[in-house]
């Protein structure tokens, strides 16, 4: 075994370490954007006021007052530190932390420009992002549940639409609960609509789930137009209220985003620690997840992999129609068409960016709440940028993420294939 | 006490696999099965575990009938089953791969991961197979994940275990530990049916040995009163050469070159670890390794589809480390790749459009932008006759051809065009064995035309009758170069295992 | 040789415990199958569809549903009634008289465009779900041709086509790009530049480059005369070249699937992509080579939306849902240039009708878009349509998959 010898040793970096790269400079990038758009270019004596509390707590109004000049100077020092590490050595996990930082900062500093010399209310834009994030975490969840037995589930869209129209005439006729109950049976019937086409059929997954999108879409507006213009008491549904859990409330930052809000907001938060316990801990997990994973090996010892999928599909069903519930019954309360406007699709990338875990689903829902939040403050705030653009923000997120960004993250082993009995 | 299977009817589309079958094997007893690829062992095995249905014929255990509609039923009447391709799921531990299905927990549901735990460790010890009960499997030798299998089968109380071709996987050092394994289950009242295709191995360790053939049991014989010869006659039907035909080699001109490679594997683990050899024209050199030790990326490394991270490789003298597959394909390299139906195939497309998938591009086939189906179904029509490809028309889709024939289509594609260097990775998998000697005999006919070959084989018999030179690959090195007339295959296996010569 | 295989049979032995890796979406949406299946299947779809549509209308008919605890009969007669007016008008607004036909022709032109957009990605394995966004950045390229440079006509709309194609491929390459080079799943990144595309041109409506003057209204420009599609029948019949120039491209994509050279690479790649990559093939590039001619594809559509109907100009929804009904057309047409082109004069059918419908017989025009999505399940599902009418199955029973988010293959 002789060797020619002559030999070029060219070593080429891992995707590990050009995903690194490639976030090292966009943070030095940024760190330099903040210095000059937020540091130099700025009156020195500009200050932005950030209230940390709501005017109805406790305690009311307390503002905190920030030079933007300075805080950008900061945030710039810290971008430029973490790219910089990025740029040299890094790892995998370092890199996610350091981007997310890097963003969070960014996000602030932003802020403190854009708010620049008003007050700005950083509580409210936290509760909106717990708000905000609830039908993408929702969303994901039950794409999780879907997709742990590898059932891929595009219809989200549509079920959370659905289930929204049917609380809302259900709510409107037959008061709050009936809305509840409406919309979990339609989510659950589209889950099982959705399970039949692609077990039973074996029908494409992506395709069953378009339909489903497009199904409903067409069938809300249609009856929207026809029935609720007619009949437009049938569109104005009662609203929950918000649910304050006593002492926890009064805790000034974090009291406004997540001890203060309608039941929905604490059944998603159960819901994520049941998720979690439930796949992880249970029997019933073990066996869902053996489905997704390798569904041949779960029927050779015995497990039902159709009615499995069919079970869990359906839950995730119940899940979207939760959302619904949510969206009809706490949020707006008159159904417009096409109301959702792609948060279904905002929940799948949620879902893959939480790397399938329902913990990672909260953390990433309340990503893409802060994005809708953001976009929704900066609209307020009068910003010199276009509210188009603002609008986009969401969406160019979830290309971002899906984009690999975050990382590449591995699905069960069977998503999206129909499963063979021989 | 016994398992019997009697007068078994199965019938699939367009075939009969199996005709009425009887078999049985009693307890504390070894039975060999043994076939060719596309006998029809596994289908029967199959319907022992529940998963097919006989069109007739019943199986009994201990002299009562079974209705086996499941595998939950074969695992209630005590049948175990140890399957080619393990049932194991990658991303979970050793211990929830052995309880799933039978999970010890509340009545809530709450798993009880401690008595999951604990009843590895007794099997474990109880029939002495090492193992560790949190491990991933997807992080555990093959060899050992069979271990896991055989663990999952026992905690279900198994009074029978089927075998299916288990040592398909091993290294020679691994074969003899399994015999170990399964010769102390015997000692321990177990009933066994060994299926495989190697004669060796049934020869070795059976109690007796049944002859599978289309379909058919052909024979029953006791292993002491019978040849190698004798039982290959009976599985194929007519007498073969278990030795391929070759003469010695005359090697010349260095054509591949693979200078100290490294690449990634999809994990980003180092799969391709420093790797160098030399492969020369008019020589067959084999690489033998157990699957999973960096051969599947070495190849797909040394063909373009795989960047390299560091290290080289030359053909012909021209440095082609970062060309692409088409460019490989220009300068005359023939690839027959490892998975037929994923990468060396388009299973919709027809006869003749595979027989053009490397050359569509080019003349005749291909005139500036626009394709001449003419040509193509002419040089098509010309191939399968060439290469006695068993297909209605050259129209069909390539679907519809049993795995020899769309072996030979690949064969075919490669080999007719203007050929330097050959590179076969597990080139006669599971197909049966016309096509098996066809192939090895043209592939020898192309070394001795002067043509490179670089064979790549999880079957040591295989790369032993091919090889002028033997070369094994351990986890991601070349760990010894061996002659295979000279070096025996303890010696390849050890180094196969890691051991040093 | 081996005795046994006199003729060639399936390896029994060779079951592998995963599924093969074989075609992928190609399977759902038709592909392979032949022009008997393409014809029968879809037709018995909108029958069935239509079937289904009659409940729709018949169920949320208030008036009649009010009466039918009173008078049962007359409720009944009034709901069968309110069908058969309904449905009547739906085939006297599509082939009814000649401007009737002219309008279905009209209504088709472009959702054979658009429908092509998708057949063609099909083809290749990928849904090029962002159809509708391709259209807008098409049409406004368009607009901007044909309201910045002045030209005669005969130069003045080549040119704003091509304009339009070019930005439509571009906008669909966005999400080829994503694909080839991390794997981005396609459906979702062409859904959210659906959604980026709606804000960028509602953004570009306010500007002055683009904006009527003197309004406040996000609303272009009007084309000048230059740059409208000319009508072919002259008079009241709408339809213009725009007709031509979808049956141009029908051929055109004929052409390009089963007889050009990169064609073939299209649908080797669209079957398995792994054994693409092994023969040679840059699948990368060929994944945003498809996804440009797609996006090309829609971007003509847009362009027609804007030159080849009044208000000649670019309005917010002006593309409407010809994107999504493009996706039924894909899978009612099987994927075939030929099935597209009848399944878009069908739906053109459906469009014509349904406005006639909608004025006459007061039926919104989404019940249209429920049939259609009816279709899709119907077609989506073959066993379903073949269980319903007892119709044989093909020689080849297909199978399904999908290649999920892309994380490891």
């Amino acid at each position: 075994m002789t060797a020619i010898s002559t030999t070029q040793v060219t070593i080429r970096a891992t995707p590990e370490q050009r995903r690194a790269r490639v976030v090292g400079v966009i943070l030095v990038v940024l760190a330099a954007f903040v210095f000059w758009a937020f540091g130099l270019n700025v009156m020195g004596d500009l200050n932005a006021i950030f209230l940390i509390t709501l005017p109805t707590d406790r305690f009311a109004n307390i503002g905190w007052e920030i030079n933007t000049r300075t805080l950008a100077y900061i945030v710039a020092g810290i971008l430029a530190f973490l790219g910089g590490m990025q740029l040299w050595r890094s790892s995998e996990k370092r890199t996610n932390s350091a981007l997310a930082i890097g963003l969070v900062l960014f996000a602030f500093s932003f802020l403190a420009w854009a708010a620049g010399g008003k007050s700005f209310s950083l509580v409210g834009m936290l509760r909106s992002t717990v708000i905000l994030s609830v039908p993408v975490t929702i969303g994901a969840l039950s794409g999780i549940m879907c997709e742990r037995v590898a059932v891929i589930n595009i219809g989200i869209e549509g079920q959370l639409l659905a289930s929204a129209f049917a609380a809302t005439i259900l709510g409107s006729a037959f008061g709050l609960w009936a809305g509840v109950i409406g919309a979990l049976v339609v989510g659950a019937l589209l889950g099982a609509f959705l399970a039949w086409l692609s077990i039973r059929f074996r029908v494409d997954q992506i395709i069953s789930g378009v339909v489903i999108n497009i199904f409903t879409l067409g069938l809300t507006s249609f009856l929207a137009t026809r029935v609720l213009a007619q009949a437009p008491d049938l569109n104005s549904a009662p609203q929950f209220g918000a649910i304050t859990i006593p002492i926890l409330a009064d805790i000034p930052l974090l009291g406004a985003m997540f001890f203060n809000h309608n039941w929905f907001v604490y059944v998603m938060l159960l819901l994520v620690v049941i998720l979690h316990l439930g796949f992880f801990y249970t029997r019933w997990g073990l066996r869902s997840r053996s489905v997704g994973e390798h569904p041949r090996a779960a029927d050779t010892v015995g497990i039902n992999v159709f009615s499995t999928r069919y079970r869990n599909v359906i839950l995730g069903g119940l899940i979207a129609g939760f959302g619904g519930a949510f969206l009809s019954l706490s949020q707006v309360s008159r159904f417009e068409e096409n109301m959702t406007a792609g948060i279904g699709f905002i929940g799948l990338a949620a879902m893959i960016f939480g790397r399938w875990m329902p913990f990672g689903a909260l953390a990433a829902g309340l990503v893409f709440g802060f994005a809708r939040a953001l976009q929704q403050k900066l609209g307020i705030l009068a910003t010199p940028i276009p509210s188009e653009f603002l609008l986009m923000t969401p969406y160019l997120v979830t290309i971002v993420v899906v984009a690999g960004l975050a990382g590449r993250a591995t699905p069960p082993a069977a998503d999206g294939v129909p499963y063979e009995k021989q | 006490m016994s398992l019997e299977l009697k007068g078994i009817m199965k019938r699939f589309p367009g075939v009969l696999a199996c005709d009425n079958v009887e078999l049985h094997v009693e307890t504390g007893e070894i039975l060999a099965l043994l076939g060719e690829n596309g006998a029809g062992k596994t289908t029967l095995m199959n319907i022992l575990y529940g998963l097919y249905t006989p069109d007739q014929g019943e199986v009994f255990v201990d002299g009562k009938p079974l209705q086996l509609s499941s595998p939950a039923d074969s695992i209630a009447a005590g049948i175990g089953m140890v399957h080619q391709h393990f049932m194991l799921v990658p991303v979970f531990t050793v211990t929830e791969n052995v309880i799933l299905g039978m999970e010890p927990a509340n009545s809530l549901g709450w798993l009880d991961k401690k008595a999951g735990s604990q009843i590895v460790k007794d099997i474990s010890r109880r029939y002495n197979l090492e193992i560790d009960p949190e491990a991933l499997i997807e992080d555990l030798p093959v060899g050992v994940q069979q271990r896991v299998e055989i663990i999952k089968v026992l905690s279900r109380e198994a009074r029978y275990l089927v075998f299916d071709e288990p040592t398909s996987v091993l290294t020679p050092q691994e074969v003899e530990e399994f015999f170990r394994i399964v010769k102390g289950l015997r000692e321990d009242g177990k009933g066994i049916i060994f299926i495989s295709h190697k004669l060796n191995e049934a020869l070795e360790i059976a109690d007796r040995i049944v002859v599978i053939r289309d379909g058919k049991i052909v024979d029953e014989v006791s292993p002491e009163q019978v040849t190698k010869e004798q039982l290959a006659e009976l599985m194929v039907g007519r007498p073969i050469e278990l030795v391929v035909q070759k003469e010695m080699a005359e090697a010349k001109d260095k054509v591949l070159v693979v200078n100290d490679l490294v690449a990634l594997d999809d994990r980003d683990h180092r799969a391709v670890d420093g790797v160098s050899f030399e492969v020369r024209a008019g020589e067959i050199v084999g690489i033998a390794g157990v699957q999973g030790n960096g051969q599947t990326e070495l190849i797909d490394t040394i063909m373009g589809i795989r960047m390299p991270l560091a290290g080289s490789v030359f053909i012909g003298g021209q440095e082609v480390t970062h060309v692409s597959p088409r460019d490989l394909h220009r300068i005359g390299v023939a690839h027959v790749p490892e998975d037929r139906q994923a990468s060396g195939l388009v299973v919709d497309f027809t006869v003749t459009e595979n027989m053009i998938l490397d050359n569509y591009y080019v003349r005749p086939y291909s005139k500036s932008i626009q394709m001449d189906w003419r040509k193509a179904e002419e040089a098509a029509e010309r191939l399968v006759e060439e290469y006695d490809i068993r297909t209605p028309s050259a129209e069909v889709q390539v679907s519809t051809l049993s795995g020899g024939n769309q072996q030979k289509v690949i064969v075919a594609r490669e080999f007719d065009r203007d050929v330097k260097l050959i590179v076969a990775s597990q080139p006669t998998r599971g197909i049966d064995v016309g096509s098996i000697e066809y192939i090895h005999n043209r592939i020898v006919e192309e070394r001795d035309k002067g043509v490179a070959v670089l064979i790549v084989s999880s079957e040591l018999d295989e790369v032993m009758a091919l090889s002028d030179r033997v070369l094994v690959i351990y986890r991601g090195k070349i760990v010894g170069e061996f002659d295979p007339v000279k070096d025996s295959t303890t010696d390849i296996g050890l180094a196969m295992l890691g051991g040093s010569k | 040789m081996s005795e046994s295989a006199g003729f060639p049979t399936p390896n029994l032995d060779e079951i592998s415990p995963q599924e093969q890796p074989s075609n992928f979406l190609a399977r759902a949406t038709g592909v392979g199958s032949g022009v008997v299946q393409a014809l029968l299947v879809p037709t018995l779809a909108l029958l069935v569809a239509l079937i289904f549509g009659a409940i729709i209308i018949a169920l949320t008919d208030i008036d009649a549903l009010v009466l039918l605890r009173e008078d049962t009969l007359g409720a009944l007669g009034q709901m069968a009634e309110g069908v058969w007016v309904a449905y009547r008008s739906l085939f006297l607004g599509a082939f009814g008289s000649i401007y009737a036909l002219s309008e279905t022709l009209f209504a088709a032109t472009p959702l054979i465009l658009a429908g092509l957009a998708l057949a063609l990605g099909f083809r290749a394995g990928l849904f090029n779900i962002g159809v509708n966004g391709q259209m807008i950045i098409g049409g406004m390229a368009a607009i901007w041709v044909g309201l910045h440079v002045q030209l005669p006509a005969i130069l003045h709309i080549p040119l704003a086509l091509v304009a339009a194609i070019l930005a439509g491929a571009v906008w669909a390459g966005i999400a080829g790009l994503l694909k080839a080079r991390t794997g981005a799943h396609e459906v979702i990144t062409t859904i959210m530049l659906n959604f980026i595309a709606l804000f960028f041109v509602e953004f570009l409506l306010k500007t002055p480059v683009f904006q009527e003057p003197g309004r406040n209204n996000p609303l272009s420009e009007m084309l000048p005369v230059s740059a409208r599609f000319p009508k072919i029948f002259g008079g009241d019949y709408r339809v213009t070249i725009g007709l031509l120039i979808a049956l141009a491209v029908v051929y055109f994509v004929g052409w390009l699937l089963f007889r050009s050279t990169i064609g073939f690479e299209f649908r080797a790649v669209g079957y398995n992509p792994t054994a693409g990559r092994y023969a040679g093939m840059k699948v990368a590039w060929l994944y945003i080579l498809v996804m440009g001619v797609s996006g090309g594809l829609a971007g003509i559509a847009g362009a027609n939306q804007v030159m080849g109907l009044p208000p000649y100009q670019v309005t917010q929804g002006f593309a409407g849902s010809i994107g999504f009904d493009a996706i039924a057309l894909a899978l009612l047409g099987r994927s075939h240039p030929l099935g597209v082109l009848w399944a878009g004069l069908l739906f053109g059918a459906l469009k014509a009708g349904g406005r006639l419908m909608q004025a006459a017989a007061q039926i919104p025009l989404e019940l249209v878009v429920v049939v259609q999505a009816l279709i899709i399940v119907l077609i989506a599902a073959p066993e379903l349509v073949r269980a319903i009418f007892r119709v044989p199955p093909p020689e080849k029973e297909p199978t399904q998959l999908t290649r999920g988010w892309g994380g490891k293959r």
